[in-house]
């Protein structure tokens, strides 16, 4: 068993709302120097068998066509260590 | 004309799609995402809601469901498509229509009845309307901000393929204030407020929304 993770998260030039609300929220909570918040998604996906480059294609495939949209949004692929 | 009004799960709205396919003049065929044909419509409607949930992204799951491959088939051949709110969003994740529609810039829901002007006139969805005309329908979105990078958003000002646009206020922070967009050949069209919501006197604002639905009727003697 391995995992790859996939970052997903909205491109720079994109207005990120929530990511503003949190950065709002923060300071009232007492929280300070942060000066920018951006919200992202976090995909863990299992797979079965060895991280072999074609998977990490496939990967990149799922992650471009699924996972994030193009249009507004960046994605990143990594394999992480399980136990 | 028949006219299919599909129903996601999470759709809201293709009650009142429906109904108003009727009042303008057709006949409307009720179409699930699991369906994998069209029953022999003429037009499409996808109407508004939480497909899905709105799980991934608005739209995003819709967009992969049996029914869109072939509404997406349908619309390259030139099938009129029309997606309001949720199936805005849907055209969009489909690649029927450029652009994405994110989270409202103020984050908060949005319900207002809302001006607008109709700035093509051309499309089977808007031809019951004088270009330059002034409506007002429903609005309600909680992601419903259109962005584009500015090379898209300049070549659809430039074709002519802002369909509809807000006055008065920006409701979501869409911008160039575009309230709806078609594609190239001008058959399917996005709208992110509610023409469905504005088809009877009894209910809602007004009629204006109406044109939306008899402009199908008028572009088949076009």
């Amino acid at each position: 068993m391995a995992r790859v993770v996939v970052d997903v998260m909205p491109k720079p030039e994109i207005l990120d709302p929530q990511g503003k609300a949190v950065l709002g929220a923060l300071p009232r909570l007492g929280f300070s120097g942060v000066t920018d918040v951006r919200q992202g998604k976090r995909f863990e996906l299992e797979i079965d068998g060895e991280v072999t480059d074609a998977v990490l294609a496939e990967v990149e495939k799922m992650a471009e066509t699924l996972l994030s949209n193009p249009v507004i949004e960046n994605y990143a692929v990594r394999v992480e260590a399980t136990q | 004309m028949k006219v299919g009004v599909v129903t996601f799960p999470g759709s809201l709205d293709e009650v009142d799609a429906q109904r108003a396919v009727t009042l303008g003049g057709h006949t409307a065929v009720p179409l699930w995402h699991g369906d994998h044909d069209l029953k022999g419509v003429d037009a499409v409607v996808l109407p508004g809601g939480f497909s899905y949930g709105d799980y991934l992204r608005c739209g995003a799951i819709s967009r992969f469901s049996p029914v869109m491959a072939e509404v997406i088939e349908a619309a390259g051949k030139g099938m009129p498509v029309l997606g309001i709110c949720n199936g805005f969003q849907i055209l969009c994740e489909s690649h029927l229509l450029p652009g994405a529609l994110i989270r409202n810039d103020h984050r908060k829901f949005v319900c207002r009845d809302q001006r607008l002007r109709i700035e093509n006139a051309t499309t089977p969805w808007t031809s019951s309307y004088d270009e330059g005309a002034e409506i007002t329908i429903v609005l309600k979105n909680g992601e419903g901000g259109f962005v584009a990078d500015v090379e898209t958003l300049d070549r659809l000002e430039g074709e002519g393929r802002v369909v509809a646009r807000y006055l008065d206020v920006n409701p979501n922070g869409s911008l160039r204030d575009i309230a709806g967009i078609s594609n190239e050949r001008g058959n399917v069209v996005g709208l992110m407020p509610h023409p469905e919501h504005a088809v009877e006197d009894l209910t809602g604002a007004g009629t204006d929304g109406l044109g939306i639905f008899t402009s199908l009727l008028e572009s088949t003697f076009v």
